[in-house]
């Protein structure tokens, strides 16, 4: 069964058949809310995937958080600061209890710390700089990193505090490795959240309810008693289930229901600019692409190619046509709301095929040339539409693409390290610490011979300068000095066509009338913002 | 007797062998789950030590033969998705696919032999004809499209029934059933009619056809020219005697309906084996596609033997024969 198809004929029908507003029965103060994937874990260690952590983020809290504006804000620790370049200190929020009633002390988060770095956890790569944490005093600990770390609140904000004796208490010291079977932290929670796990039945329904004793209730109420998530995984059924009143939010909202979801009534669609960039990499390091019928030469190692190409593909086009609108021409690696985002070099190079045939041609290639792109089908937002125009653009330059579209199970294994099995590809990147850092060190650092650095430059772009630039930004603790060389950084990257960006998605969310949301650039649903009128 | 079933049950090992080999093999195109269990940060030793842990790296004809070992004590392994016990998780997906299988199954034979009964009798009265062309609808429309339409209409646009999902349901044992709840029985409407709808319109078809061949054959000649009223003549003649193939076909379309409970399970969201299989190829998830195939497998097995054995309930020539055969 194929999925488009499905949607094509939802839109069709929708198309034909004006729709009748219904009366929304909402019962007192429950809200439900449909989404496509599924909190596979209620263990905050266990998965560095956003829609996990961003579900039990309701239960479990950081040190520090996000607010709407997706700045850090205080949640249990109440502040923090560098005592010495290779220290950041945290002071510890009083009063705060767990959902069993203990109440939360240094010895959790040290405890914590530990378990998100213990084999089973997937945090430990992101916090591979801490070298040890310290117990200061009953309300402080250290965090001693091996050298200067100034992103490292950034991904703290992703490291759950969990209770000690809770977690010795049903023996669940580590979060289970992925090989072994679940631990009772898998489908129970003990967090501080604002939100108590009630009911959880894996890959089908998810209830939570409000947490009384919530420390943040007294600057921040909640509004809603209990909550229920359903996964729906048929888009077209998703709709409905909004539309029927049967759901009071959902979100991935396709973009061909857009327009169809917000001329009814009863329901109303948030958007706000998400933080992945798309774009486009092409292999730079190969001597001979592998997809490809230039022999004994790589065209892509020609800057003048990269840049034709990047000249040839009409992004306006992709966005109005394919996106319907709902995306955000780039020209930089890293959107607005990412730290070190600069709006000034943020200028994309003009569409221009006859400047790009010339390029071409200068080049040596008058005719254009041959290579594969690889494609995600079920990744991205309309990712497969998106590779077929490219195709397109690029034929009208005289390069012919044969596009490989795939399953994500499949691109990503053809693509990633170490085979990097690929000479054109189209990615989306989403810097997890919300950094510029976190994009250059993956995706424009030279890659390193133990897929440390650069593990995830498909395309081996390689650039010595550019290294040193990042490895000093990697250590600055001056952040405005910092976000100086981030900008110097992404305009190499840029005119150096290291990449081709095309866009940043929207995030859409579509609810009922009667709801109040606060939609992130993260993708990052937060329930304590949620009011239902 | 015995023997036949023993021998049927050995045979069924022999189907299910084969169906695991043959997943086994098709598993090498599905790509690879390591990216689906692992965040972007994750580093590429620990994705290899993963790979390796789990016995990716080996060609397929060892992982098949560790899969049976396995399976052969009961244990399917664990989900790459859930982290849980493949068994566990499909016994407690079960009961929805069953039940909504047998509510389709029960719907489209209910409705489908009167159809096929009253078309056949009254081959040119304009409600036959109509029938007639509603059923096309049945057989020529795609199941999603049926199920996205009867959403539309009935959750959407009326909103008598739910949209999705399978409403409360009750435990009884390990056993999950939906049809003691009044939610629960509301939301088996939907799917159980889109599931139904091409079964009905085949039993429909085909005891119309039967119903029609019938009809001409002598004895019915003879049983009218003895003056026997129509309603013997039809019911206890004709009827009787169209539904050895009405049976097998019925039979065996029950192992489809099962399979074909995929697609409408996805549309409506129904937590059963089909959604989990579904869910299961998304993430690559070898465990759960492998142990939902060969159960499949096992169920078609099961089916035609009990199909086989209700021959000889219905059909009295199958049992004589035997007994001669058995004093000869």
């Amino acid at each position: 069964m194929n999925k488009r198809v499905r949607r094509r004929y939802l839109c069709a029908l929708f198309a034909m058949i004006v729709l009748a507003a219904l009366a929304a029965t909402v019962e007192a103060k429950t809200f439900r809310w449909a989404n496509d994937g599924d909190p596979t874990t209620m263990d905050p260690h266990a998965r560095s995937d956003l829609f996990v952590q961003s579900f039990d983020a309701n239960m479990y809290e950081p040190l520090v958080r996000r607010d709407r504006n997706l700045k850090l804000e205080p949640a249990l620790a109440t502040e923090w600061a560098n005592v010495n370049p290779t220290t950041w200190r945290f002071k510890l929020r009083h009063g705060v209890p767990f959902h069993d009633g203990t109440p939360l002390t240094v010895e959790d988060v040290l405890f914590s710390f530990k378990r998100a770095v213990a084999p089973g956890s997937d945090l430990a790569a992101q916090l591979s700089a801490v070298k040890e944490v310290k117990k200061i005093g009953d309300d402080e600990v250290d965090f001693i990193t091996d050298g200067p770390a100034p992103i490292l609140p950034n991904y703290l904000a992703s490291v759950a505090i969990m209770s000690k004796a809770w977690c010795e208490a049903h023996n669940t010291l580590s979060a289970a490795t992925l090989k072994d079977e679940e631990s009772y932290a898998t489908r129970n929670a003990n967090g501080t959240g604002p939100f108590m796990l009630k009911d959880r039945q894996p890959m089908v329904r998810t209830a939570l309810i409000k947490n009384p004793n919530w420390w943040g209730l007294k600057d921040q109420p909640i509004d809603i008693d209990e909550v229920v998530f359903t996964r729906i995984e048929s888009s077209a059924t998703r709709v409905a289930a909004l539309l029927s009143g049967d759901i009071d939010m959902i979100y991935n909202v396709p973009p061909q229901d857009i327009e169809h979801v917000e001329k009814n009534p009863g329901v109303k669609v948030w958007q706000t600019p998400e933080l992945r960039t798309m774009f486009l990499g092409m292999d730079q390091s190969r001597e001979e692409l592998l997809e490809s019928n230039v022999k004994g030469k790589n065209p892509f190692k020609d800057k003048r190619v990269r840049q034709a190409f990047y000249q040839a593909i009409d992004e306006e086009s992709i966005k109005t046509k394919v996106m319907r609108g709902f995306a955000r021409p780039t020209a930089l690696m890293v959107g607005p709301g990412v730290n070190g985002y600069d709006s000034s070099i943020d200028k994309r190079f003009l569409h221009d095929p006859v400047a790009a045939k010339k390029l071409l041609a200068e080049a040596g290639y008058p005719d254009g040339f041959q290579v594969g792109l690889d494609c995600p089908n079920d990744r991205y937002v309309n990712d497969e539409a998106i590779c077929q125009a490219v195709v397109a653009m690029l034929a009208k330059i005289g390069v012919k693409v044969n596009l490989l579209a795939q399953t994500k199970a499949k691109y990503f294994t053809k693509i990633n390290a170490p085979g990097y099995q690929t000479s054109f590809y189209m990615l989306g990147w989403t810097p997890g610490p919300l950094d510029t850092l976190h994009m250059l060190s993956n995706l424009a650092q030279t890659r390193s011979a133990d897929f440390r650095e650069g593990a995830w430059n498909e395309g081996g772009y390689a650039n010595p300068a550019l290294d040193e630039l990042i490895k000093k930004i990697s250590v600055e603790l001056d952040s405005e000095a910092r976000n100086g060389l981030i900008s110097q950084a992404l305009a190499i990257v840029r005119d150096d066509f290291a990449y081709i960006p095309l866009h940043q998605q929207i995030v859409v969310w579509a609810s009922r009338a009667n709801v109040e949301l606060a939609p992130l650039g993260t993708n990052d649903f937060q329930l304590r913002y949620v009011k239902l009128k | 007797m015995l023997a036949f079933i023993i021998q049927r049950l050995l045979q069924s090992v022999l189907v299910m062998l084969t169906v695991a080999l043959i997943a086994f093999a098709l598993f090498n195109y599905i790509g690879d789950p390591i990216n689906n269990m692992v965040g972007q940060d994750t580093t590429q030793a620990d994705r290899e030590r993963l790979r390796q842990e789990l016995g990716l790296n080996a060609p397929f004809v060892v992982q098949f033969a560790r899969f049976v070992g396995r399976a052969a004590r009961g244990n399917f392994g664990l989900s790459y998705q859930q982290a849980r016990p493949v068994g566990q998780i499909i016994l407690e997906k079960m009961p929805a696919t069953l039940e909504l299988s047998l509510g389709a199954a029960v719907l489209a034979s209910a409705l489908g032999v009167p159809m096929g009964i009253y078309t056949g009798l009254h081959r040119h009265s304009w409600v036959s004809q109509g029938m007639l062309a509603v059923s096309l609808i049945g057989v020529s429309l795609p199941t999603f499209l049926i199920g996205t339409l009867l959403i539309l209409v009935f959750a959407v646009l009326l909103g008598w029934l739910p949209s999705f999902g399978r409403g409360t349901v009750v435990h009884i044992g390990w056993w999950t059933t939906g049809l003691l709840t009044v939610e629960g029985l509301r939301a088996i409407i939907l799917p159980a009619i889109t599931l139904a709808l091409f079964q009905m319109t085949l039993i429909m078809r085909l005891v119309r056809a039967e119903i029609i061949e019938v009809l001409r054959a002598d004895y019915i000649k003879f049983a009218r020219a003895r003056g026997l009223t129509s309603r013997a003549v039809n019911f206890g003649h004709a009827l009787k005697n169209t539904l050895v193939p009405v049976i097998t076909i019925t039979g065996l379309q029950l192992g489809s309906i099962i399979a074909f409970a995929v697609i409408t399970e996805t549309v409506f969201q129904w937590p059963g084996m089909g959604l989990m299989f579904i869910q299961a190829v998304t993430f690559a998830d070898i465990p759960v596609m492998a142990a939902y195939l060969v159960i499949v497998g096992f169920f078609f097995v099961i089916i035609n033997l009990v199909v086989d054995l209700l021959y000889y309930v219905v059909d009295p020539r199958l049992r004589v024969e035997r007994e001669v055969a058995a004093i000869g």
